[in-house]
């Protein structure tokens, strides 16, 4: 789609492998625990192939640190490495590590093969970790996929049990749909502006704004929409989460949904897409007041916190609100503040559902965890922060994340908005709330000894739940990282100097 | 070197309880162990938040022990706290309350103890905080850390329909202050920081753009927070619910210093930011007032249970305070504030002998009791010198502040005066009531004769309110010389400032 065809012929440039480097040691390790799969027995394969994807992910985020370096784009400018996309990168990638800990255990208690399981995980977040560099829209639709299609198959991996394969066939059916759409508005945007390239569309947007450019818009927020879970595309959400094994779960809501919601912040903010206000405006109130409100009857652990993941996406696309202008990096900012708290109370929140589901994920009704505060006192106190985090209470991750964004946007002035957010906090308030008191205040269903906390899980736990607390007390590294980030995402000229190189090399 | 503890005093009075907690989680489960380093820890505290008044300067209205470092750059939060003559001695009560809850609580709480303390001295630090932050951020931050370790203490510890009580608690609360936190963002958005002083300075220079329109709503955002957190009528109703049920280390703390928020809040924030707003709406909120104390007196009378009736007593106190502040009268201030405090001590205490007699009879029905006077002397005579001091008996501490009210209101408006002395009558109509059926005459029940008098531990608690009671009386201008410069501050910005108390 590059209109410079004949940069086409060049070879590119070595550095631009290092700027690709996460991406290539995610695949190579991907395909080594594949290859591996076949040849190491079963009974062994759980935990060798789980630490070598460990060590994927390790490396990869080894592989982003040097890629930091050397800030810059890549192939043909089709990839941008900046503060912006190194924040995802290590984002994402931290993510699938975490999951990637705290399904040692899960596996063996749901006798699931490990190889594909492992590797698609791997494959994912190479996915997602393009997606956050992408910065051409056939590249950022071909990084969608990758991370769709793994987390398709993902979804479905209770092969045993029914509920899964429906909720891998309904993500699958409902998620290529909506790729779809998102194609539509690329191809929309492309005949409009004449290019897929984030900034010749911005350059053009710049100067005269075409009403398809509006269609083009719509339909790609249609696609993505979808991804992150936003009202009113988020008919999926309960449904899919209940069935996928829980600790996909706890990827996939969080990290592709980080990864689309950076793809988002490109497409708003970087090529300034038009007519976002009402759109974002309208599924922001969507998605908080639908999803806190269907969340109150829930009785499934999985099923409430797939409304509050709803609810979340919600707040979050406040911050996508804020108009593009001097305030646009407090937005963008308080948004990428918010997917590293989420993604970090929800992976937490989603290995202590997993570690308690048991075999065949049956114990996953509230109900389960009924005295959970007696039977195991730490683990209780563990997911009470991660549900005083989603709740919003000062101290953790959350609350900040939440106050920010709201911060963020009173001061664009969008009050209406705001009051809808801080209403809807307080509702969503009763059902974390619910399982709170449960844990505490109700005495146990079954007096039946709880398997001990596995290490992985553990340790996946302890990172949660310091990040969780970290990012509420001393939030401000993290701040100045995004709003510096956010900074170049707006006015890349400034800070990046190699951007505007030829592409071409002769 | 005394400006090196003045700095950092007040971050040593907050985060000691907070310390002490976190260490609690090492200690290992020997009950005893846990009650002794809690009551230590506690203790620590409040010695060291004598330092306070000791070096107070007294006659200075503004912030004092004022510590402002950066915390966190963007958005601009400060760590900056300071006390005046208001918050200080609400930190000393706080702290002074919390070693009698651990006393309390020693033999009462006998299951998941090391859980109780730690939520108590996390309870501790943040109430702590709440008085102390002069940034809106950091108040905020404290304020909602005091609502899951009280629900929690409610929900775990207390009797009954404990659960509800607790959820009831949370909700309500959590609900009113998300518009606390509306407002406070709103300020941020137009000024730039959270900081009080800042914020209180630009909005009287009227630099503020749009504020003409927003301060109404502003104003009732601060408002209705701390109205839940008062309770004002008619948002009372998860009071008693919460009182009933929680147990009594709780009940010390929710009535001896989780309301004062409320009416802190609105001395600080309200009266602070909003006086123009706070002398528009003053008359509904009195309206509001004068129903609470008459209604909560009148509720209170018909209670059959004993922790009932002290709670709405609570709501029919915590009305004169509200009533002190809105009559804008240096009288009403220092009146809104001694009331705090003395209802603080004597409630708490009030809730200390309910809990006793809790823990021998596992019941607070009053008609379960009679006479018991006659097998628990000490007992009773500890409850009537609380009851007195309760109801208002010149030369003890709830007398002093309900007059300075009451003369407050008068000036204001003689009706609201009149209304207001009502509620003395009717106080001292219930408690005494009540005092009379529990305990004079003969003993009604035969389980009652055989009921222990006071143990020392239980002395041990009491004899400190009663001396505070005492003393607080005798010697009021202790509390009044700090408090009225402080009232003074706040009402600078009204227009008729009556001369002040202490001078005359």
């Amino acid at each position: 789609m590059n209109p410079g065809g004949e940069s086409m012929q060049s070879l590119p440039l070595g550095v631009d492998y290092i700027r690709f480097l996460p991406e290539i040691v995610l695949s190579i390790f991907g395909m080594i625990v594949m290859g591996l799969d076949p040849l190491v027995d079963e009974q062994r394969s759980q935990k060798l192939l789980g630490m070598v994807a460990l060590l994927g992910t390790l490396t990869a985020l080894a592989a982003t640190l040097l890629m930091s370096q050397y800030p810059g784009s890549a192939f043909w400018n089709m990839i941008q490495v900046d503060s912006f996309s190194v924040f995802f990168h290590f984002l994402v990638i931290a993510v699938a590590a975490l999951v990637i800990l705290s399904s040692y255990e899960y596996m063996t208690v749901q006798r699931i093969r490990a190889g594909e399981y492992y590797g698609l995980i791997l494959f994912g977040a190479v996915g997602m970790a393009l997606m956050s560099s992408a910065v051409e829209l056939v590249l950022i639709f071909i990084a969608l996929e990758i991370s769709s299609i793994s987390t398709y198959i993902l979804a479905g991996f209770r092969r045993r049990e029914a509920i899964s394969s429906e909720s891998s066939i309904k993500y699958f059916l409902l998620g290529s749909f909506a790729t779809a759409f998102f194609l539509y508005g690329v191809a929309l945007m492309f005949g409009a502006t004449g290019s897929t390239s984030i900034w010749q569309i911005s350059q053009v947007l710049h100067s005269r704004v075409p009403l398809l450019a509006y269609v083009a818009t719509a339909f790609m927020f249609v696609g993505l929409g979808f991804k992150v879970a936003s009202a009113p595309f988020h008919v999926w959400t309960p449904d899919v989460y209940e069935g996928a094994p829980a600790p996909i779960v706890g990827l996939m809501s969080t990290g592709p949904k980080a990864a689309v919601f950076a793809v988002l912040l490109r497409i708003f903010f970087q090529a300034n897409a038009p007519g976002r206000f009402w759109l974002i405006w309208v599924s922001a109130a969507l998605s908080m007041t639908l999803g806190n409100v269907a969340a109150l009857v829930q009785t499934n652990i999985k099923r409430l916190l797939a409304y509050s993941s709803i609810a979340h996406a919600g707040y979050l696309l406040i911050a996508f609100a804020v108009p593009q202008t001097a305030i646009a990096d407090t937005g963008i900012s308080s948004a990428m503040f918010y997917t590293v708290a989420y993604a970090a109370m929800n992976v937490g929140a989603f290995a202590v559902v997993s570690h308690l589901a048991g075999a065949g994920e049956h114990r996953v009704e509230l109900e389960d965890y009924a005295g959970l505060g007696r039977r195991s006192p730490l683990l209780a106190a563990t997911l009470t922060i991660f549900l005083l985090s989603l709740i919003g209470i000062p101290m953790t991750g959350g609350f900040f994340a939440k106050f920010y964004v709201f911060s963020a946007a009173l001061k664009a002035n969008l009050v209406v908005l705001t009051l809808i957010g801080v209403i809807n906090s307080a509702i969503g308030a009763y059902y974390y709330l619910r399982v709170i008191v449960l844990m505490y205040m109700r005495e146990p269903r079954e007096e039946t000894a709880l398997p001990r906390v596995p290490i992985g899980v553990g340790i996946t736990l302890a990172i949660t739940a310091i990040t969780t607390i970290c990012l509420g007390l001393f939030p401000g590294r993290v701040v100045n990282y995004s709003l510096r980030s956010a900074h170049e995402l707006v006015h890349p000229e400034m800070s990046a100097t190699d951007i505007r190189r030829p592409s071409v090399i002769r | 070197m005394t400006t090196a503890i003045d700095s950092s005093i007040l971050t040593l009075v907050t985060f000691i309880p907070l310390t002490g907690g976190l260490l609690l989680l090492l200690v290992p489960r020997r009950d005893r162990d846990i009650r002794i380093f809690s009551l230590v820890v506690t203790l620590l505290a409040f010695v060291l938040s004598l330092h306070l008044p000791v070096h107070f300067h007294r006659m200075q209205g503004g912030f004092q022990y004022e510590v402002n470092k950066h915390w966190i750059s963007s958005p601009n939060i400060h760590y900056h706290m300071g006390v005046d003559g208001f918050s200080l001695w609400l930190v000393v009560l706080t702290t002074f309350l919390t070693p009698l809850c651990v006393l309390i609580s020693w033999n009462s709480i006998h299951e998941r103890v090391k859980e109780f303390f730690i939520i108590l001295l996390i309870l501790e630090t943040a109430l702590i905080g709440v008085f102390t932050s002069l940034d809106m951020f950091l108040f905020y931050f404290f304020w909602e850390a005091t609502l899951i370790p009280m629900a929690l203490l409610i929900g775990m510890y207390g009797h009954g329909r404990r659960v509800y009580a607790a959820v009831k608690f949370f909700l309500y609360t959590m609900i009113a202050s998300v518009f606390m936190l509306a407002a406070i963002l709103w300020l941020y958005s137009k000024v730039g920081t959270f900081d009080f002083v800042t914020v209180q300075r630009v909005i009287r220079g009227g630099n503020v753009e749009n504020f003409g329109g927003a301060a109404i709503w502003l104003f009732l955002g601060f408002f209705i927070a701390f109205a839940v957190k008062v309770p004002l009528f008619p948002l009372h109703t998860w009071l008693p619910d919460a009182h009933v049920e929680a147990p009594t280390a709780g009940s010390v703390l929710l009535a001896g210093v989780l309301l004062k928020m409320g009416t802190y809040g609105m001395l600080r924030f309200n009266l602070g930011l909003f006086p123009e707003q706070s002398r528009q709406n003053a008359p509904w909120i009195i309206a509001l007032a004068l129903i609470g104390i008459i209604y909560g007196a009148l509720v209170a009378m018909v209670q059959p249970n004993m922790k009932k009736l002290i709670a709405y007593s609570s709501i029919s106190h915590l009305g004169f305070v509200v009533l002190g502040i809105f009559s804008f009268t240096a009288a009403g201030l220092n009146g809104a504030e001694f009331v705090m405090l003395a209802h603080g001590v004597s409630t708490g205490a009030l809730f200390m002998l309910a809990g006793i007699l809790y823990e021998r009879r596992h019941t607070y029905e009053i008609a379960e009791f009679g006479g018991l006077a006659t097998p628990m002397p000490m007992y009773a005579a500890f409850f009537l010198f609380i009851v007195l001091a309760s109801v208002g008996l010149p030369l003890l501490n709830g007398f002093v502040g309900e007059f300075l009210v009451l003369s407050g209101a008068f000036a204001a408006r003689a009706v609201y005066g009149i209304l207001a002395a009502t509620g003395v009558i009717w106080s001292a109509c219930y408690l005494l009531w009540m005092y009379q059926r529990v305990f004079f005459g003969k003993v009604t029940q035969d389980v009652n004769n055989s009921l222990t008098d006071l143990s020392r531990r239980e002395k041990i608690a009491l004899w400190p309110t009663a001396v505070v009671a005492l003393t607080m009386g005798v010697a009021p201008l202790l509390w009044l010389s700090m408090i009225d410069p402080a009232a003074r501050t706040a009402l600078a910005p009204f227009s008729q400032i009556v001369s002040s108390v202490v001078g005359q």
